[in-house]
C-alpha cells in the first residue's frame, strides 16, 4: 500500500529533507517525489510504500502533520485510495 | 503511477474547496425492541443503539484522517418511532425521545433520526399519540430529529396530517422559543420520503431496511462552484459536462468511505446519496454554484432553470460513481445553512414563492426557511401542503422544514448555530387558506400513481 504526502507551503531550506527523515525513522519507503506550484505555493508530493511501517499509519499521519505545523508548512499525508477512487475508473 | 496534476486537484477540493463527507449515517432496526413495557422498550433501544453503533464515531475518524477527506457529521436513523411504540401515552413517547437522546450522547453522533411517523394514507393510533409528542420531544432533547410523511404518489395526501403538521410546527416553535425556535429546525414533513436518506433531519431507517447498514451522504458545492468558474463562458452542453465529471469525483469519494466504513464496521453498505448539502462556511454555497452560472443573484429568473440543469448534471456524474445510489440525491437549498441564499433572501432577490418553484426541479423542499412568529397554523399549513402537492404530482421527494420565529417579523433573523446556521425571517403571504385546510380527509392520489 502506498501514500500520498503533500508538502504546502513557503520555501525554505530542508524541507525535503526533513519530511523524508520522518519516512525513514517509521520506515516508509520513499518511490517518488515531485514538485510542483500551486497558485502560489510551493508544494511537494512524496509517495511513500507503507507497508512496512513501524506504526499504525493514523499515527504517521499525526507525525507528519506536527511537523509541518512546526515549520509553518500544511502537511497531509492521504492513503492512494482516494487519488486512485477520484481519478481512476 | 498517479498523476501530480490529480493529486493537486484532489488536495485543492480538500484545502480549499471544502470538499468533505457531509455524513456516515447507519442505520439501525428498531422492530425488535418493541415491548408492552414503555420503560423496558426505550431501555431496550439505549442498548440496541448504543451497541450497535459503539464503533460509529471512532471508526469514521480513522477513515477521516487516512484518507485526509473530513467527515463532518457521524449520525443514526432508527426505524420511525411510532412502529415500536404500539400503547404508549405522549409521555411515554417522550421518554423514548429522550432515551434516543441519551443513545447519541453515548456514542458521540451528531444527530440520531427517526422520531416519526408515516401516516400518507392514515393513521394509526400510535401515529396519533407520537405526532403529538413531537414538540415536547423536540424541545426536551437535543440531537433527535423528527419527521412526518404526509404523502406519496401512491396514496395522496393526507390532508388531515397536513392541517396537524401547522399545529405541531408552531407549538414546536412556542416550546424553544428562547432558543430561536430550534424545534422546528429539527422537524421535517416529508412527500414520498426515502427510507434510506442519510441527511437530517429527515433520516429514518425503512421497514425495508436490513438490520442495520451505512449510508453516507457527500457534500461538494464548493468543488462544484470552482469547477464551473474554470470552465469560464462555455455553453450549456460544456457546462453541464463538467459538472458531472466534478460530481463523479466528489462521489467516487462517497464510494470509498461508504465502502471502507462498511467494511471496517462490518455492516453491510446501504447507498450514497448524491446531494450537493451546503454549508454555511464560504465558498459551500448551492446558491453560488447558480450564480456562477452566469445569474446576478441567485433568485432572478432563469433560477430554476440552473437548478434543474445542476440537479440533473450532478445526479448523472454521481450515478457512475457509486454502486447503489438513493436518499434524497439532489441539490439541497437550505436557506439558513447557504451563505449564498441567505444573502439572496437579504437582499430581497429570493422569495418563498421562487423558492417553492426551485423546488420542483431539485430536492429536497422548502427548507430551513424562518417565517414570521405570527404566521397563523393554517397557513403553514398551506404552505405544507402547497410543497407536498409538488412532489405528489411529480412522483418526487418534496419536504417542508420551516421556522415560525416566535416574536419576529420578517427582515429580523434567528440563529441555531453549526450547520443548522442562520436565517432571515421571509415574507409569507396572510390571505387566509383556513376553510380550504379545515376540510380534512385525503387529497386522491394522482391519476399517473395508477401504473399497474
Amino acid at each position: 500500500m502506498k501514500a500520498v504526502i503533500t508538502v504546502v507551503g513557503r520555501d525554505s531550506v530542508g524541507i525535503i529533507a526533513k519530511v523524508s527523515a520522518v519516512c525513514s525513522e517509521y520506515h516508509a519507503n520513499i518511490v517518488d517525489i515531485s514538485q510542483s506550484v500551486l497558485s502560489e505555493y510551493f508544494a511537494m508530493i512524496m509517495v511513500v510504500d507503507i507497508d512496512g511501517l513501524t506504526v499504525p499509519f493514523t499515527s504517521f499521519v499525526d507525525v507528519l502533520s506536527d511537523l509541518g505545523k512546526e515549520n509553518g508548512l500544511d502537511v497531509r499525508t492521504m492513503h492512494e485510495d482516494v487519488f486512485d477512487s477520484m481519478h481512476r475508473i | 503511477m498517479i498523476n501530480t496534476k490529480d493529486i493537486l486537484e484532489t488536495i485543492s477540493m480538500v484545502k480549499e474547496e471544502n470538499l468533505d463527507i457531509r455524513t456516515v449515517t447507519m442505520g439501525i432496526s428498531l422492530l425488535d425492541c418493541a415491548s408492552d413495557d414503555p420503560k423496558k422498550a426505550a431501555a431496550n433501544v439505549y442498548d440496541k443503539i448504543t451497541k450497535k453503533a459503539e464503533r460509529l464515531v471512532p471508526v469514521a475518524e480513522q477513515i477521516e484522517k487516512e484518507y485526509g477527506i473530513p467527515i463532518i457529521n457521524k449520525r443514526v436513523s432508527v426505524t420511525p418511532v411510532s412502529l415500536i411504540g404500539g400503547r404508549y401515552s405522549e409521555e411515554d413517547y417522550i421518554n423514548f425521545a429522550k432515551a434516543l437522546d441519551r443513545a447519541a450522547d453515548t456514542l458521540g453522533i451528531n444527530f440520531i433520526g427517526g422520531y416519526g411517523a408515516l401516516v400518507q394514507k392514515g393513521f394509526t393510533e400510535a401515529d396519533k399519540k407520537l405526532i403529538a409528542s413531537i414538540p415536547e420531544a423536540l424541545a426536551q432533547t437535543g440531537k433527535v430529529c423528527s419527521s412526518v410523511n404526509v404523502a406519496s404518489t401512491k396514496a395522496g395526501i393526507n390532508m388531515d396530517a397536513v392541517a396537524m403538521m401547522g399545529k405541531i410546527i408552531k407549538k414546536a416553535a412556542y416550546l424553544t422559543r428562547d432558543n430561536d425556535c430550534i424545534g422546528c429546525a429539527k422537524f421535517v414533513v416529508f412527500a414520498n420520503v426515502p427510507e434510506d436518506n442519510p441527511f437530517m433531519a429527515g433520516a429514518f431507517h425503512g421497514t425495508g431496511e436490513a438490520e442495520c447498514v451505512i449510508n453516507v451522504g457527500v457534500s461538494g458545492p464548493g468543488v462544484v462552484s470552482s469547477a464551473i468558474e474554470r470552465a469560464g463562458d462555455c455553453d450549456f452542453s460544456t457546462l453541464a459536462e463538467t459538472i458531472k465529471r466534478t460530481s463523479f469525483k466528489i462521489t467516487r469519494m462517497g464510494q470509498l468511505v461508504a465502502r471502507e466504513a462498511s467494511k471496517r464496521l462490518d455492516v453491510p453498505f446501504g447507498i450514497v446519496d448524491l446531494s450537493l448539502a451546503p454549508t454555511p462556511a464560504v465558498g459551500d454555497s448551492v446558491a453560488r454554484i447558480l450564480e456562477d452560472m452566469g445569474l446576478e443573484v441567485c433568485g432572478a429568473c432563469g433560477t430554476t432553470a440552473a437548478l434543474a440543469l445542476l440537479n440533473d448534471a450532478v445526479k448523472k456524474g454521481g450515478v457512475m460513481a457509486s454502486s447503489h445510489v438513493g436518499g434524497l440525491s439532489g441539490a439541497f437549498i437550505p436557506v439558513s445553512e447557504d451563505a449564498g441564499m441567505i444573502d439572496a433572501v437579504s437582499a430581497g432577490a429570493l422569495s418563498i414563492e421562487k423558492l417553492e418553484a426551485m423546488t420542483a426541479v431539485c430536492s429536497v423542499g422548502l427548507d430551513m426557511i424562518a417565517v414570521p412568529g405570527d404566521t397563523s397554523e393554517d397557513v403553514i399549513s398551506a404552505l405544507i401542503a402547497d410543497e407536498i402537492s409538488i412532489g405528489v404530482a411529480n412522483t418526487k421527494t418534496t419536504a417542508v422544514r420551516v421556522i415560525p420565529a416566535y416574536g419576529k417579523k420578517a427582515g429580523d433573523s434567528v440563529s441555531f448555530g453549526g450547520l443548522l446556521g442562520a436565517a432571515p425571517v421571509m415574507k409569507i403571504s396572510t390571505i387566509s387558506p383556513a376553510r380550504f385546510i379545515s376540510r380534512g380527509g385525503r387529497i386522491p392520489a394522482p391519476i399517473h400513481s395508477l401504473k399497474n
